[in-house]
């Protein structure tokens, strides 16, 4: 790597100075207001925040990215001693790419789809001064491969999409490191990856800095992340700094409410909702318009009072601490507390629920997708391939019970929700509601049916319909599903808004106006109306914001406590299923691998694979940080899935040639009922796996 | 490959099942209303036109493949050479269309969408609007107006106004009598071409990987040619090569201003004639020429485009 001449070698003098910086959009409002960042040679800083923070506006006026319809309008921003708010377009060319990099949030788009990996790289590398066409091809290479990318020549000669989002971000990682920048920004790099890949992304990340000099911003709305990687927090809200700490202080004793009712509005790992309520904080991040004066978070602040109309400076709060709240000397001595404890609501059915008959029975349950031929395979006769996106799955849900379905992407947990509701147009195996055959096809059920079953997708402003209203989406299913009037269904409306504690006047409205978290509820509150026996909530709150997730997630265990519906749970998050579920269910590659019940799904023994999803999740306590188990290469495609156990090729107890060639059986585990499809005893995979728990606990 | 063939044949058969259906005897439109019915009688066996419907479509699909088109009823002269001349004057002029059209409009276009919303871009978009709304007659007098009769009155050297090149013309001689026609055609295609090109720029611009090649340091050129424009006009290209079929024979209105042999005043002329083997000729001819032109869209699309590239 070529030596930095502006690299600044002294730990004194931070490398990116933001002085009392406020951004400004063409419509007159400001982003950012009044935020100054420091961050010093080899020092990780994390920017945090949930969507509307302005933490990204902060990061592309840093970088001098703002477009056409944002500017600077005040403050300072030094890259050592370089004022970059006084360079012009050519200068800053040169400063980008070569003492700025960027590894940005979605590798997929980031990447351009026409040009092969090795050419995008190059066009780095080929900066450095005197450098040869035949060393940009070899440094190329040396990159690939020191992002550990397998087969680093056919990487390069490859196009973006013929790779995995794991590999697309390992090649933005190595774009973004070759030029040996004094800054790096990572803009939620591993946001779009699955657990397991966002694990090994952050491990590499965190290899290959390890002793540089470069400072580095992060931002992330991942607690997690910023918890176990960086050095010092800044928390953004509403545009604003809101507190800055060490990370360990942050975390352990956060002085500002907002930054405590993130922590707490996250479910912990082992915690389920028999023990305790999410604390949600209440309302939404205000839109850039709507900001209140004085204090910004005081309309939704559980300790604000009268002075919080005045606007708070940034308090110190002793060493490189600040804190933006009137009240935080209060705070730190334990006088108020914005941490409010909530009694855990007791659905009543748990426990006692396994003698009555099952709500839904799927037994048997494959999903096979044709893959389509070309023409010459056709004509020459070539058998259909197919991809098996489910194979041979069992379940059970018993009425009042939820079941956690967990997956990464690719592992058919969508393809099973989506049988179950009739919108898989083939399937083999037999899905039962009441011990009775489902019809396979939606057009074969009848409203009855349709009635008992009902679905809350993952992304509520795609799935509710833009031009009716929330009144008349809600009325639909009272008057087809269950027969009533016009009239009764309105003034049912009425009442299942308040019941998703919606104000009714939200009938008049359209989905349009509504926030995320506002529409998910419709989206519940719709589906919940015809009392459904199972409801299927797929993915319901992964595009939603922390602070709002947690609100939905109470909801939807009221819900459930006054309906005594079943529900099937799909998620990707181990900690949110592991709080709500009864009994959780691990997918991989369309197999079923593991099914364990209430509070186990921490337990050991684990299957291998629910082993590394568990500790690949970044714990917000930063004390308490796990060395995840890394899991090398990507999902199999499933159209060649591997012989054996599926997770053999990638599985980190890999026994031997029994895993490849044989099935395994399934085992169930004496102390914890826990049923687990693996070769290895569950007394050894106990026994290993509480160890490595110990000594990972750093 | 395979669907182009099956295109082709099932067009073949809805083009024979429609000139069957037209209304009026062939023979007696040839032998006039006078004839009478025994003179009909042989005109039809002589014709074939006494088969079978299916034998019928046979003989006629395998004549037309082994280039034997029949004679043309209205001038009794074969088919073929006839058809062959105009379609060799209709490609000379899409040609020329094309190398006028295509550089102006996605020149036009990457300027409008590289400087979206500034006067520029509304002075691009809004000209060529209001060109394109213009009927082809007005806009083709109004180029004869200046570039002929306007250049002519003042002594300068000018363009004819009358495009009707006799057969055998070679083509630096047919040239100078092409550049109008080919110049309304343009005013036609430039608004479309135009507003695809800066749609796409534009949107290219917003994605991700230009902030990516920006960050990188590279020149703006370099990023708007090497990695904008290469994604920006992958619509564009599959349009221009889409319209080269409606170039070969939907200049009707465009030939007949311009008097120009073209296959589109062909077709009219087989119309009103009720001439149906030339019809049928000039027919299948046409749909073999979208045919070609839509193929050689996705193939070019499929070439430029690593996602959908045939392995």
């Amino acid at each position: 790597m070529n030596e930095n001449p502006l690299m600044n070698t002294s730990t004194e003098k931070p490398i990116l100075m933001i002085e009392n910086l406020t951004v400004e959009y063409d419509h007159g409002l400001e982003a950012v207001r009044d935020v100054s960042i420091q961050v010093n040679p080899g020092e990780t800083y994390g920017l945090a925040g949930e969507s509307g923070s302005g933490k990204t506006t902060l990061v592309l006026a840093v970088m001098r990215y703002l477009g056409s319809s944002g500017s600077i309008k005040k403050g300072n921003i030094y890259l050592n001693d370089l004022d970059l708010r006084s360079l012009d377009d050519g200068e800053l060319r040169r400063i980008w790419g070569n003492e700025i990099a960027l590894v940005p949030q979605d590798p997929q788009s980031s990447l351009n789809p026409s040009l092969r990996i090795g050419d995008q790289l190059a066009e780095v590398i080929r900066q450095q001064p005197g450098i040869t066409p035949a060393e940009v091809k070899q440094e190329s290479i040396a990159w690939l491969k020191q992002v550990r990318l397998p087969d680093p020549e056919r990487v390069a000669a490859s196009y973006p999409h013929q790779i995995s989002g794991g590999m697309q971000q390992r090649v933005l990682i190595a774009m973004a490191l070759s030029s040996s920048p004094c800054l790096l920004v990572l803009d939620e790099p591993t946001t779009n990856l699955d657990v397991t890949t966002q694990a090994v992304i952050l491990e590499l990340i965190h290899e290959l800095i390890h002793g540089q000099t470069m400072a580095i911003l992060y931002v992330t709305h991942n607690l997690g992340v910023i918890a176990k990687y960086c050095d010092r927090v800044g928390m953004m809200y509403a545009g604003e700094l809101v507190e800055e700490a060490e990370t360990l202080s942050l975390f352990s004793k956060p002085l500002h409410p907002y930054t405590r009712g993130l922590l707490d509005s996250v479910p912990q790992l082992g915690e389920t909702k028999d023990d305790l309520l999410l604390r949600p904080i209440v309302g939404q991040i205000p839109a850039i318009g709507q900001i209140p004066g004085g204090c910004v978070f005081r309309t939704r602040c559980p300790i604000a009072i009268d002075i919080c109309r005045e606007k708070p400076p940034l308090f110190y709060a002793g060493e490189s601490r600040f804190t933006r709240c009137h009240r935080w000397q209060e705070i730190e001595q334990g006088d108020v507390d914005p941490h409010q404890e909530l009694p855990a609501v007791k659905t009543g059915s748990n426990g006692n629920f396994t003698r009555s008959a099952s709500t839904l029975a799927v037994e048997g349950l494959s999903v096979t997708f044709p893959v389509q031929r070309s023409l010459k395979e056709v004509l020459s006769g070539t058998p259909r391939n197919a991809v098996n996106a489910v194979c041979d799955i069992n379940l059970e849900i018993p009425p009042g019970s939820t079941l956690g379905l967990v997956g990464e992407s690719g592992s058919g947990k969508t393809t099973i929700a989506r049988s179950i509701m009739g919108l898989q147009e083939t399937y083999s195996g037999t899905i039962k509601l009441h011990q009775l055959e489902l019809p396979d096809r939606l057009s074969r059920r009848d409203l009855e049916l349709l009635r008992l079953l009902q679905i809350v997708f993952q992304n509520p402003g795609e799935a509710l319909n833009p031009h009716l209203t929330i009144g008349e989406t809600l009325r639909r299913p009272y008057i087809r599903l269950m027969g009533l009037s016009n009239e009764e269904a309105a003034r049912k409306v009425t009442e299942i808004l308040t019941d998703v504690h919606l104000p009714p006047e939200y009938a008049g409205r359209l989905p349009g106006q509504l926030s995320g978290g506002e529409m998910q509820r419709i989206a519940l509150a719709r589906a919940i109306a015809s009392n459904p026996d199972l409801l299927i909530l797929d993915e319901p709150v992964s595009s939603l914001d922390v602070s709002v997730q947690a609100a939905v997630l109470n909801l939807v265990g009221e819900l459930q406590a006054d309906h005594q519906n079943s529900l099937l749970f799909i998620s990707h998050d181990l900690a949110v299923v592991g709080y709500l579920a009864n009994q959780t269910a691990v997918i991989y590659l369309g197999h079923l691998m593991e099914l364990s019940g209430q509070g186990d799904l921490f337990q050991s023994p684990h299957h291998p694979y629910t082993e590394a999803l568990i500790s690949a999740i970044p714990d917000i306590n930063p004390q308490k940080q796990k060395t995840p188990v890394q899991l090398e290469g990507d999902i199999p495609d499933p159209a060649n899935t591997p012989g054996g156990c599926p997770f053999h090729p990638r599985c980190p107890r890999y026994l031997g040639e029994i895993c490849s060639t044989e099935f395994p059986t399934w085992q169930v585990d004496g102390k914890t009922g826990k049923s687990i499809l693996c070769h290895i005893p569950l007394v050894e995979l106990a026994k290993s796996q509480d160890q490595l728990a110990q000594k990972g606990n750093r | 490959m395979a669907f182009l063939a099956l295109t082709i044949l099932l067009t073949s058969l809805l083009v024979f099942i429609v000139t069957q259906w037209l209304p009026g005897d062939v023979c007696r439109i040839i032998l006039g209303r006078e004839a009478g019915p025994g003179a009909i009688e042989n005109c039809r066996i002589e014709l074939e036109l006494d088969q079978p419907l299916p034998i019928q479509y046979l003989n006629w699909l395998g004549d037309f493949l082994s280039g034997d088109w029949g004679i043309s009823y209205s001038t009794n002269l074969p088919i073929f050479p006839m058809v062959m001349d105009r379609l060799r004057n209709s490609l000379l002029l899409a040609m020329v269309t094309l190398v006028i059209a295509v550089p102006l409009a996605v020149t036009l276009g990457v300027i409008a969408g590289l400087n979206a919303s500034k006067p520029i871009d509304n002075t691009i978009s809004v000209g060529s609007l209001a060109v394109v709304g213009l009927p082809e007659f007005v806009t083709g007098l109004v180029l004869i107006q200046v570039f002929s009769f306007g250049l002519r009155e003042r002594g300068l050297p000018h363009l004819p106004a009358n495009s009707s090149i006799p057969p055998g013309t070679g083509f630096l001689e047919a040239l100078p009598m092409l550049i109008l026609p080919a110049m309304t055609a343009t005013l036609v295609l430039l608004a479309y071409i135009t507003r695809l090109t800066r749609a796409g720029v534009l949107a290219e611009l917003r994605k991700p990987y230009v902030r990516t090649a920006d960050l990188k340091g590279l020149s703006r050129r370099t990023v708007i040619v090497k990695h904008v424009l290469r994604n920006a006009l992958l619509p564009t290209i599959t349009v221009i090569a889409i319209s080269i079929g409606w170039l070969i024979s939907g200049l009707v209105v465009i030939e007949n201003v311009f008097n120009y042999p073209g296959l589109g005043r062909m077709m009219i002329f087989a119309i009103d004639r009720r001439d149906l083997p030339l019809l049928q000729a000039v027919t299948m001819v046409t749909v073999f020429g979208f045919a070609i032109a839509n193929l050689g869209a996705d193939l070019l699309y499929g070439l430029l485009n690593p996602r959908i590239r045939i392995k």
